[in-house]
């Protein structure tokens, strides 16, 4: 079992949470109360790193702040290190390739609010921050609740982009999913199972979770 | 929110802070067909020496753009001359380094396997015919050398055209070796240093692929700009007589 993997894995979900989490619920509202022009491409846009294959995004991220570069020597020239082949580069990776999981359960959750419980609200004289911390957020929480479990979940599953952008370096970038592929070359196909079998549990405990939650927390019952 | 706070204060307690914060060993890449002789080798360095290195295992080619898109490896171990030769053309390197080992290649059929194995390719050629060669592996000609010599000596026998469509590419000869090893393919042209390992040496049956079949492996080693003097010991080392032993041991020549 490698832990170190496994630490990276577990802070690379908390950390793809904690950096999409908030732009995901500003994000997510606007897409659900307002109409503008685009708002289809917005949307599309938004959903394109569901159906994109993770090397699309390794390679522009690779083109983009790869050493050689003029973005990534000046990346470099500012921080120390690449931005590829750091755990902030995976992270920089995960956000992206988890904005259809965050924003799209968001813009749900905020799409089921009727028009009129707002319009209630203001009328009751709450200030739309009030309004928005009382009356949407609590009832839109099932919503933000499955995007951050989804996040997590996916962020533990991916591998290609991961394999791209990280490349594999132990206590760094070596995550949980590229641990197992990495002892498999190796012959190692004991640790290879131990580390399979830890990543199907966490994530089968992790969807359990979700939906226990959303159960007790789906505003029907609230 | 509390209960995520709780869960990431947890998971901080737990683990630990990530990365960068902790002093780490020096990181090397090194080709796959070292995967095992390498491991040793650290090991020993390891015990001599008390200081560790990482390894990280690829194809030479994987790895030689990993180095050149700015990854933090300290010195590079490949499975040929070209990819080094490349980064040194780049300015990446300390300078042209040193040919550490000559790998071989061997036609290894794993156990139950209707191939039969010869240095001639006399078997694979005759199981070909019949139509019996279902998959066959060898390392991705592209990226990995070893790949490359497995091209060539495929076409010295007059066998890569008709092969080709059966053709399983490993993205590392690790990975060829995998699918050779497991009877995922009648066999492949794999590494020595690789089925010379007592895990594998038992899953099947070999033969050594004469060096005259393709060009020769001569397995070039560079230290890179950013190495560390822990690193350049290692590479010291690697030419010694104690790493030399293990690589002879492994089923690499000793350059000449």
């Amino acid at each position: 079992m490698d832990w170190a993997a496994l630490r990276i894995s577990l802070w690379l979900g908390a950390g793809t949470i904690a950096i999409l989490l908030p732009l995901g619920v500003w994000f997510g509202r606007l897409l659900a109360v307002r109409d503008f022009r685009g708002k289809l491409l917005v949307e599309a846009l938004v959903t394109v790193p569901l159906v994109l294959p993770p090397t699309v995004l390794g390679f522009y991220l690779l083109l983009t702040f790869g050493a050689r570069s003029p973005i990534g020597q000046a990346f470099q020239s500012l921080v120390g290190h690449p931005l590829p082949f750091s755990f902030q580069g995976l992270l920089l990776a995960s956000a992206i390739a988890n904005v259809p999981f965050v924003v799209q359960p968001i813009q749900r959750g905020f799409e089921a609010i009727p028009s009129d419980v707002r319009d209630a609200a203001a009328c009751c004289g709450l200030t739309p921050w009030q309004q928005f911390r009382r009356i949407e957020l609590p009832l839109a929480w099932p919503g933000v609740l499955t995007a951050a479990i989804l996040t997590f979940a996916h962020t533990l599953g991916e591998f290609g982009v991961v394999l791209m952008v990280g490349g594999n370096l132990p206590g760094q970038t070596r995550t949980l999913s590229v641990a197992i592929y990495d002892r498999m070359q190796a012959f190692d196909d004991r640790s290879a199972g131990i580390m399979a079998a830890t990543l199907l549990a966490i994530s089968v405990a992790t969807l359990m979770t979700t939906t226990a939650l959303s159960r007790r927390l789906s505003p029907s019952r609230g | 929110m509390l209960r995520r706070a709780c869960l990431a204060l947890f998971v901080l307690r737990l683990f630990g802070l990530p990365d960068g914060v902790t002093q780490r060993p020096p990181t090397i890449a090194a080709a796959a067909n070292l995967n095992f002789a390498l491991t040793e080798i650290a090991n020993q360095f390891e015990r001599e020496r008390g200081t560790r290195v990482e390894v990280v295992f690829g194809a030479s080619g994987t790895l030689t753009r990993q180095i050149r898109d700015g990854a933090p490896f300290e010195m590079f171990l490949a499975a040929d001359e070209e990819f080094p030769n490349q980064l040194n053309a780049a300015g990446l390197t300390r300078d042209g380094g040193a040919v550490y080992a000559i790998g071989r290649l061997v036609l290894f059929a794993p156990n139950g396997s209707r191939l039969k194995v010869d240095e001639r390719l006399d078997g694979l050629s005759r199981l070909l015919n019949a139509g019996g060669v279902t998959r066959f592996a060898i390392a991705n000609p592209e990226v990995a050398p070893y790949g490359r010599a497995a091209e060539a000596t495929l076409r010295k026998h007059g066998l890569w055209d008709p092969i080709r469509s059966r053709l399983v590419l490993g993205d590392s000869i690790a990975q060829a070796a995998q699918f050779a090893t497991t009877g995922n393919a009648v066999g492949g042209l794999i590494a020595y240093s690789l089925v010379k390992e007592p895990a594998l040496a038992d899953k099947g049956t070999y033969a050594l692929i004469p060096q005259t079949d393709h060009p020769p492996l001569r397995q070039r080693m560079v230290l890179l700009k950013q190495a560390t003097p822990v690193v350049a010991q290692f590479y010291h080392y690697m030419q010694g007589p104690a790493a030399r032993a293990i690589l002879v041991k492994s089923g690499y020549e000793a350059p000449r």
